[in-house]
């Protein structure tokens, strides 16, 4: 039950970044304004693509 | 300080300690010891995937467009997430054909066409190696920077000199040089290197901490921290732009989403990447990890790259500085010597990584797909007649190896320096990604044809040349520059960068769309239009459904033909050598349980066995030409496939039929079985019986038979005597009688026999009747009665007769049990929810419970008949049972020891219906229609 539900769980892990990483998600963030001294596009694209490989790992480390 | 003496030992000290690695590696594989096994070395040697284009060439990017470079590792991240559905069934599907190859992979999935191999081949080699030529300027241009120090050279001119004084060309021979010692060693069938993943994996280590130091020093030791690079770069003219890059042009999102994809399709279909990902995977588990640790590693190498590189831009200011050069000249312009050498080791490190484990994998391709299938197709060769081809395998490989390296070298020469790292490097994706339709279509859709991936394929390869390939020539100077920009021949229409007038998009989304639509759609279209053959139809479902058959793949094989054990045996041993050939087929002998190989059966499992191992060692398509030369194969047609499908059809329609038929056997067995059982109760029960009643019987005729001796034997008895004895046998004469009456009656009862005389009865009557004929039982007893009849009760269905009998039994059982004197009877009539209930109680000693049900089997009586007085024959309520409940009644006792008993009956009221029956006819007629009724 919980092998099979890998799979899935990692499939929506994919459309959520493929979601994050895209127009017009990227677009609201695309603007000349500093967050604690980062431009806000860059502060945005790394805190996602953390946030991406903790959501993989939690499906893959918890889902045995 | 830093002088090439210095920098030469320190360089091939590192490559030196690649070699003492990978030959550790080696060695504990051989011991059996693996290095490897574990997914944190898996996710490790994933980083292969970074190479000097990583390592110089994103500064060099984020210094010109920000974070453009970054979905070239946004990409993988969300790729690697679908690995556990779509790799781990590459990886099963490769393990169990034992593919050691992407063209071999692509060739197995389409019927192992070599055509299609050799394709593949081709478009990876033109692909790969300007990507190959690019690690190679890195390094020698890296060289050239480091070896300035502390002069930081604007812009450095590459004069290129003679061939021998060149550092391209020495690392590309040494490259080889290690690539050979260790990609090549000895023929592997499963095409897997240990010590070499050893290696990468340790690359990945050093150039992700390289760069990590020089982040960390551009960052805190020549800036203070991120918010103070940003906060300059805020005031930068260049850099402010670079903060919200894109732009709402349609290129900017759609160039950052198409190179998102590209670099999905790159992280599968690299041939480095499917030889680390694929064949040198040990186990599938491993790839678990992997999903987020490599993209972890991505992540680590990126997050210094935007600060290096507007660091990089603000420290030189002015100056006409390569941005691909920063991580290199940042350290050297502060004079950190160790520093600089750290980085140029780690941009060493990404560069080698690279193209060892590319030429491996290239290598085998060139060799298995595309030398191979020729050599052997070649009959003047003879080399079907060779003994031990082994040696020739690897002298091809290594060739191949060198040739690569050099054709990598020679691009380098001549198109080095026409474009920036990162441009070569999108070329090559743009190439590979041309692989992904028929990779991710091959393993899910069966019906995809040999046909339709030879066209996606050589339609999407066309498109990539036309539209990427040949303007970089250009760009390079090697055709008109004049073909750009007006077109080929002036047909604006067809220019490269703009096919069909389409612009607004920057090259490589613009290729990226033309030529997947052309590949795509050439795949599907010749795919649905074409027929597969019936090897294509066994590979497609040995791939598609690679999950139901648990990995190895069916064992049944469409196979049609003759093959000989000796031949098949000499075969193996050309090209694996004979001992490892002799294992194999030892193996393969006790795995079917077969003694010794010798006695294998030369049958189409053995064939599979042999090509499969042949495939390991040099590819799917040239073990198919190998078996079928050796084989005398025929060529099964789509007619005789279908004939073949038809009777084994009917066998499963026949084998259905059996299994149902000997369902409904074991049901009959099963009823059978219990009907047995009964009839043996049966047979019991009337052994029994039969004992019963002779005893009973014999109790009379004991005491007739004495009383008759007596007689006979005292002549001179008085009368008086002789009276009471007769009187006796008289009583007990009847006694036997009625109880031979009774036992007949209840016979007849119990098999249907019985002739009823039904008809509407009035049970009022029939109560006074009964009362009427047992009164001088009550009157000889002296015991009370008491009547509580209606003054009129419905007529109920029954034998008249009968029921005055059944009522006699109770009333003259009741009688017989009350004590004299102090004896009551009471007999009651009552109509209750359409039953007629009767009873008769009396305040006899009553009956136990646990004899409540006793008293209604035949010869039981309450209490021990061996050693009490029976009061009766033990056959009446039996038999008064038997006749209410052939009426539709029943028949039950209520009773509390030592206050009396209650014997009731029901029976149906008699609808009207019922009461127009006329109750007269064929008696005869009627009972056989009521026992009838009775079962």
């Amino acid at each position: 039950m919980r092998t099979t539900m890998k799979g899935p769980r990692l499939v929506a892990v994919f459309l959520l970044g493929v979601l994050l990483f895209n127009y017009p998600l990227l677009a609201l963030f695309n603007r000349t304004v500093l967050v604690f001294g980062v431009p806000l596009l860059y502060a945005y694209i790394f805190v996602a693509w953390a946030l991406l490989i903790g959501l993989a790992a939690l499906v893959v480390e918890r889902s045995r | 300080m830093l002088q090439s003496w210095v920098i030469l030992p320190v360089a091939l000290a590192y490559l030196g300690a690649l070699f003492a690695i990978a030959y550790y590696g080696d060695h504990r594989a051989d011991q059996g010891r693996s290095l490897i096994a574990n997914p944190y070395i898996y996710s490790l040697s994933l980083g292969v995937y970074a190479t000097a284009w990583t390592f110089y060439g994103s500064v060099g990017r984020a210094a010109a467009d920000g974070i453009g470079f970054l979905p070239i590792y946004i990409g993988p991240t969300l790729m690697m997430a679908l690995w556990w559905l779509v790799m781990r069934k590459i990886i099963r599907i490769s393990k169990a054909n034992r593919i050691t190859s992407l063209a071999d992979f692509v060739s197995s999935r389409y019927g192992k066409s070599a055509a299609l191999a050799g394709l593949v081949t081709i478009i990876a080699v033109v692909g790969v190696v300007p990507y190959i030529a690019l690690q190679l300027k890195a390094v020698s241009h890296s060289f050239a920077i480091l070896v300035r120090f502390p002069d930081i050279a604007l812009a450095v001119p590459r004069d290129a000199g003679p061939i021998l004084a060149d550092t391209a060309f020495w690392t590309a021979l040494v490259l080889a040089a290690f690539t050979i010692l260790f990609g090549t060693r000895h023929l592997d069938a499963s095409e897997r290197h240990e010590g070499l993943v050893a290696a990468i994996a340790f690359e990945s280590l050093v150039k992700l901490v390289a760069f990590l130091a020089i982040g960390a020093f551009v960052t805190w030791g020549i800036y203070d921290g991120f918010a103070d690079i940003f906060g300059r770069a805020a005031a930068h003219v260049k850099l402010a732009d670079l903060f919200a890059p894109l732009n709402g042009a349609a290129g900017s999102y759609a160039g950052w989403a198409s190179l998102t994809v590209l670099s999905m399709f790159a992280i599968m279909f690299l041939p480095r990447q499917f030889h680390i990902a694929v064949v040198e995977n040990v186990n599938e588990n491993h790839l678990g990890k992997a999903i987020w640790l490599f993209p972890l590693y991505m992540l680590a190498m990126n997050v210094f790259v935007i600060p290096v590189a507007f660091g990089g831009v603000m420290h030189f200011s002015g100056a006409a500085m390569d941005p691909d050069t920063f991580v290199l000249t940042l350290p050297m312009a502060q004079k950190q010597e160790a520093l600089a050498l750290l980085v140029f080791i780690g941009g060493l490190s990404a560069a080698t990584g690279m193209v060892i484990v590319e030429t491996i994998a290239l290598s085998t391709m060139v060799c298995n797909d595309l030398v191979m299938p020729v050599l052997l197709r070649m009959p003047s060769l003879g080399l079907a007649g060779r003994r031990n081809l082994t040696g020739l395998l690897l002298g091809i490989r290594r060739g191949a190896i060198v040739a690569v390296v050099l054709l990598g070298y020679c691009y380098f020469r001549l198109a080095g320096e026409a474009y920036a790292l990162v441009a070569i490097g999108l070329i090559s994706f743009a190439a590979v990604a041309q692989f992904a339709p028929a990779v991710i279509g091959g393993i899910y859709w069966k019906g995809a044809t040999r046909a339709g991936a030879l066209a996606g394929l050589g339609a999407g390869f066309a498109v990539w040349l036309y539209t990427l390939l040949l303007p970089s020539f250009a760009k390079s100077g090697w055709l008109p520059i004049g073909f750009l920009e007006n077109g080929p021949f002036g047909v604006a229409l067809l220019k490269p960068y703009a096919l069909f007038g389409l612009t607004g998009l920057n090259d490589i989304t613009h290729a990226m769309l033309w030529s997947m639509l052309a590949n795509v759609g050439a795949y599907v279209l010749v795919s649905v239009s074409t027929r597969q053959s019936v090897a294509e139809q066994a590979q497609a479902a040995r791939f598609v459904d690679v999950f139901r058959h648990g990995g190895d793949g069916p064992d049944v094989h469409v196979w049609k033909g003759t093959a000989s054990l000796p031949e098949l045996q000499a075969l193996l041993a050309r090209f694996l050598g004979p001992e490892r050939a002799r294992e194999g087929l030892a193996d393969h002998a006790r795995r079917r349980g077969v003694a010794s190989p010798d006695q294998l059966p030369a049958d189409a499992v053995l064939v599979r066995f042999v090509e499969t191992a042949l495939a390991g060692a040099v590819g799917g398509a040239s073990a198919r030409i190998l078996v079928a030369s050796t084989v005398n194969e025929d060529v099964l047609s789509m007619d005789e496939m279908r004939t073949m499908l038809d009777e084994a059809s009917q066998v499963i329609a026949y084998s259905h039929e059996l299994e149902h038929k000997s369902r409904e056997l074991m049901a009959a067995t099963t009823e059978l079985r219990a009907a047995n059982e009964q009839l043996q109760e049966l047979d019991r029960l009337k052994d029994d019986f039969v004992s019963t009643v002779t005893h009973e019987l014999r109790t009379p005729l004991t005491s007739i038979r004495a009383f008759s001796e007596i007689l006979h034997d005292n002549p001179g008895l008085d009368a008086d005597e002789r009276q009471k004895f007769l009187t006796i046998i008289i009583q007990e004469s009847e006694r036997l009688t009625r109880l031979i009456n009774q036992v007949l009656d209840l016979a007849k009862l119990e098999s249907g026999r019985a002739e009823w005389q039904v008809g509407e009865v009035d049970v009022k009557a029939v109560v006074e009747d009964s009362l009427d004929a047992t009164s001088q039982l009550f009157r000889a007893k002296n015991v009370g009665l008491a009547t509580r009849l209606p003054d009129a009760a419905p007529f109920v269905r029954a034998d008249r007769d009968r029921l005055v009998q059944v009522l006699i039994n109770l009333l003259s059982n009741a009688v017989k049990f009350v004590p004299p004197e102090v004896g009551h009877v009471v007999v009651e009539v009552a109509a209750a929810a359409g039953m007629l209930r009767v009873s008769v109680s009396d305040n006899g000693p009553g009956i136990e419970p646990l004899n409540q049900q006793v008293i209604f089997e035949k010869f039981r009586q309450a209490g021990d008949t061996l050693t009490g007085k029976p009061h009766g024959t033990g056959l009446g309520l039996p038999i008064s049972r038997q006749i209410i409940e052939h009426f539709g009644g029943r028949l039950w006792v209520d009773s509390v020891p030592g206050a009396g008993a209650t014997f009731t009956f029901e029976l149906p009221v008699a609808t009207h219906a019922a009461a127009q029956e006329p109750s007269s006819g064929a008696a005869r007629g009627r009972d056989a229609h009521l026992s009838m009724e009775q079962e």
